[in-house]
C-alpha cells in the first residue's frame, strides 16, 4: 500500500507519516506543489492525502492534474479551511473524501482505510476480523454464522474500533466519529461508555474472538483474542 | 414628542404669558384713553353750559337729570377755590337697559351773579365687564390664530427645513452594522445638518470598519489555530499509542487531549458563526422540514434512549423552506440536542410541526430562562465545561440569516419555536 502525503507544515506531515507507517503503509511525502506534482507524475499511489493550501500552489490544481493523467489514485483532501466551497469543488473534481483539520489519528486511519478497502476489494466488501464478519453495505454483523443485532451507534463504534484495531482510540475521537461535529456535551462520554458496555455484552454473548478493552479511562482498544 | 411639536409647545406657553401681560397693559391703556376723552368732553360741556347761563339764566333751574345730562344746584360752599373739579365713576339707572349702568360724572362749582352753584355733568361709560369679556374673546381668537399659524408654519416650512435631519435619523434607526454599508451623507444647504451628516457618516464608517476588522480577526485567528491544534492533538495521540507511559501519565495526556478537543470545537463553532455572518453558505434549496426533523430526531434516538427520554414528533402540517441544507440541519440539530441535554430524564421531548412553525418542547428546570441573553454567544445555562455555549447562538444566527424567527417561551415546559414567514 503506497500513500503520498502532500503537506507543507513539517510537524503535521511528520505526525501523519508516523501514524500511517505504523499501519505498515509505504509512506512518501511532498512538502510543496512542485515536489508533489513530480511525484504524482511519476508514481502510482493507493491514496494521496492532499493539503489544499500549499506555499507555491493550490492543492486542487494537483487534483486536476491527477485526474487529467487518467490516474485513479484515491484522494483525500486535508484542509484547515473546512470551507464548503473547497469541499464541494474537491469532491466535484474527483476527490474521494474531505478531512478538515484538526482531526484525530483514528479518524485519519478510518478515512484512509475506507479508501484502500474500496480500491482493494472491489467485489468482496466484507470485513473479517477474528470470527467476526461485517458487511458494510447492509451494516450487518455476523459472528459464527449468527447475525448479531446492533443499534446504529453500536455498529458505528464497532466498525470504527475494527478500523483502528490494536490502536488506542480516545473517547473524544470515538465520540466525534459517532456524533459528527455536534458533540459538545457532557453526556457524550457517558453515552459512549454505555454503547461500549452494550456492545461488549453482545460480543461476549455471541462468543466473538474480539474484545474492546478500556485503556486508563482515556479510550478503548480493540484486541483480537 | 416630536421636535416640531416641542417647539410649538413652547411657543404656545410663551404666547399665553405674553398675550396675558399684553392684554392687561392694553386694557388699562385703552381705559385710560377712554377716561381722558370722556373727561375732556365733560369739561367742554361744562364750559359751554356756564357760557350759556349768561344768556339763559333759566338753565339754573335744571336741578334733575332728565333730558339733560347735567344738574345745577346752588351751593353754600363759599371756599370755591378749594373745590376742584372732581371726576368719578358711579352708577345710574338707564331707561333703555333697564338696569344700573356705569356713568362718568364731573362735579364742579361756579360763580354766577355772586352766587355759588354746583354743577354735575354725566356721560355714559364703557361697561367694564363687557369690555373685558370682549377683550378676552378677541385675544383668545388672536391666540388661536397665532398657534394655528405656527403649526402650519412648522409643518410646511420647518418640515422642509428639517428634512435632512429626519432623513438621517431614519437611516440611523434602520442601520444594522452587520448588514449595511456606512451611511453616505446627502448634501444639504444647512451647515449644521451637513456637519451632522458628515459626523454620522464618519462614525458609521468607523464602526463598520472595526466591526469588519474584528470579524476578520476572529476568523483568521480561528483559522490559524487549526493547524497548531491539529499538530498538538496528533502528537499527543501518537504519544499515547506508543504504550510507553504509565497509567497516570496517560490520564494526564488524555486530560490535555480533552481540552485541546474542546478548544477545537470552540474554534469550529466560531468559524461556523463567522461563516454564517459572512454569508458563505450560498447554495440554497427547497427543503422539506418534516423529513429533516425526522432524520435529525432519528439520529438522536439512541441518545434519548440512553437518557431514558422519549422523542415525540407531531406532524400537523408539512413545512417547506428555501435555505442552505447544511445550515438547516445544524439549526434543527442544535435545538433538538439542546432540548435533550437540558431535558429531564424520564420525560419526553416534543417536536411539533405546524403550518408555519416548528416547536421543540422539553421539561427541565421549573423556571424560565432569561430570554434576552439566551441566544447570545457564550451564554451557558450550566457550568458544564464541555458545552461551548454557542449552540443556540448558531441556531439563532442561522434563523436570522433566513428571515426565520427563533423564540423562547416558558410554560410548564421550555419551548423553542421557529416561526416561518407566511409568504416565501
Amino acid at each position: 500500500m503506497k500513500i503520498l502525503i502532500v503537506e507543507d507544515e513539517p510537524q503535521m506531515l511528520e505526525n501523519m507519516r508516523l501514524t500511517l507507517e505504523r499501519e505498515q503503509y509505504t509512506v512518501e511525502t511532498a512538502a510543496d506543489f512542485v515536489a508533489a506534482s513530480t511525484k504524482i507524475g511519476v508514481y502510482e499511489y493507493d491514496c494521496i492525502l492532499l493539503d489544499i493550501t500549499l506555499p507555491d500552489g493550490n492543492g486542487l490544481e494537483l487534483l486536476k492534474q491527477i485526474k487529467q493523467q487518467g490516474k485513479d489514485d484515491g484522494v483525500i483532501i486535508v484542509s484547515a479551511k473546512d470551507s464548503l466551497d473547497d469541499r464541494i469543488k474537491g469532491l466535484n473534481l474527483g476527490a474521494d473524501d474531505y478531512l478538515p483539520k484538526p482531526f484525530h489519528m483514528a479518524e485519519l486511519h478510518a478515512r484512509v482505510k475506507a479508501i484502500v478497502r474500496r480500491r482493494t476489494f472491489d467485489g468482496n466488501k466484507l470485513i473479517e476480523i477474528g470470527n467476526v464478519i461485517i458487511d458494510p453495505e447492509s451494516r450487518s454483523v455476523t459472528i459464527k454464522n449468527h447475525e448479531v443485532l446492533l443499534n446504529r451507534k453500536e455498529y458505528d463504534v464497532l466498525l470504527y474500533m475494527i478500523t483502528n484495531k490494536t490502536r488506542l482510540v480516545t473517547k473524544t475521537a470515538l465520540a466525534e466519529h459517532v456524533w459528527g461535529d455536534h458533540i459538545d456535551q457532557t453526556d457524550s462520554f457517558d453515552f459512549i461508555y454505555s454503547q461500549i458496555k452494550n456492545l461488549r455484552k453482545k460480543l461476549t454473548d455471541a462468543m466473538a474472538s474480539i474484545e474492546i478493552e478500556a485503556v486508563y479511562g482515556i479510550g478503548y482498544k480493540l484486541q483480537v483474542i | 414628542m416630536k421636535l416640531l411639536n416641542h417647539t410649538t409647545k413652547y411657543f404656545a406657553l410663551l404666547l399665553i404669558v405674553l398675550i396675558s401681560i399684553w392684554a392687561v397693559i392694553f386694557y388699562f391703556a385703552m381705559l385710560d384713553e377712554v377716561y381722558d376723552s370722556l373727561d375732556d368732553g365733560l369739561e367742554n360741556q361744562k364750559e359751554l353750559i356756564i357760557k350759556a347761563l349768561n344768556n339763559e339764566p333759566d338753565l339754573l333751574n335744571d336741578t334733575e337729570f332728565g333730558v339733560n345730562n347735567y344738574t345745577i344746584k346752588s351751593t353754600t360752599i363759599s371756599a370755591q377755590t378749594k373745590f376742584k373739579d372732581n371726576y368719578r365713576d358711579t352708577l345710574m339707572y338707564m331707561q333703555n337697559e333697564n338696569e344700573f349702568e356705569p356713568i362718568r360724572m364731573l362735579e364742579s362749582t361756579f360763580q354766577q351773579d355772586g352766587k355759588y352753584y354746583k354743577i354735575k355733568l354725566i356721560t355714559s361709560m364703557v361697561e367694564e365687564d363687557d369690555q373685558i369679556e370682549n377683550l378676552f374673546k378677541y385675544l383668545v381668537g388672536l391666540y388661536l390664530v397665532l398657534i394655528l399659524s405656527i403649526i402650519v408654519l412648522n409643518n410646511l416650512v420647518m418640515k422642509k427645513v428639517w428634512k435632512p435631519f429626519y432623513t438621517i435619523i431614519d437611516r440611523l434607526k434602520d442601520f444594522h452594522i452587520e448588514k449595511d454599508d456606512p451611511i453616505k451623507p446627502e448634501p444639504t444647504s444647512i451647515d449644521e445638518f451637513n456637519l451632522l451628516n458628515q459626523s454620522v457618516a464618519r462614525l458609521t464608517e468607523k464602526s463598520r470598519d472595526s466591526y469588519v476588522a474584528q470579524k476578520e480577526f476572529i476568523e483568521n485567528a480561528a483559522h490559524e489555530l487549526q493547524t497548531p491544534l491539529a499538530i498538538a492533538i496528533n502528537r499527543l495521540e501518537l504519544l499515547l499509542e506508543k504504550d510507553e507511559l504509565s497509567g497516570l501519565q496517560s490520564q494526564d495526556v488524555g486530560g490535555v487531549l480533552d481540552n485541546l478537543t474542546r478548544l477545537t470545537r470552540l474554534n469550529k463553532s466560531l468559524l461556523l458563526l463567522s461563516k454564517i455572518d459572512n454569508r458563505q453558505y450560498l447554495e440554497e434549496e427547497y427543503i422539506n422540514m418534516n423529513t429533516l426533523v425526522m432524520n435529525v430526531a432519528n439520529d438522536f434516538l439512541d441518545f434519548t434512549t440512553h437518557r431514558d427520554m422519549r422523542l415525540k414528533v407531531i406532524r400537523n402540517a408539512t413545512v417547506n423552506y428555501t435555505m442552505n441544507a447544511d445550515l438547516a440541519v445544524i439549526m434543527i440539530t442544535n435545538l433538538i440536542k439542546n432540548a435533550i441535554i437540558h431535558g429531564n430524564t424520564g420525560k419526553e421531548v416534543t417536536i411539533t410541526i405546524d403550518a408555519s412553525s416548528i416547536t421543540i418542547k422539553n421539561y427541565g428546570k421549573k423556571k424560565a430562562l432569561d430570554s434576552n441573553s439566551l441566544f447570545t454567544r457564550f451564554k451557558k445555562a450550566s457550568s458544564d465545561s464541555r458545552s461551548t455555549g454557542l449552540g443556540l447562538a448558531i441556531s439563532k444566527a442561522i434563523a436570522d440569516k433566513y428571515g426565520l424567527q427563533l423564540t423562547y417561551t416558558f410554560t410548564d415546559q421550555h419551548n423553542f419555536m421557529i416561526i416561518f414567514p407566511v409568504s416565501r
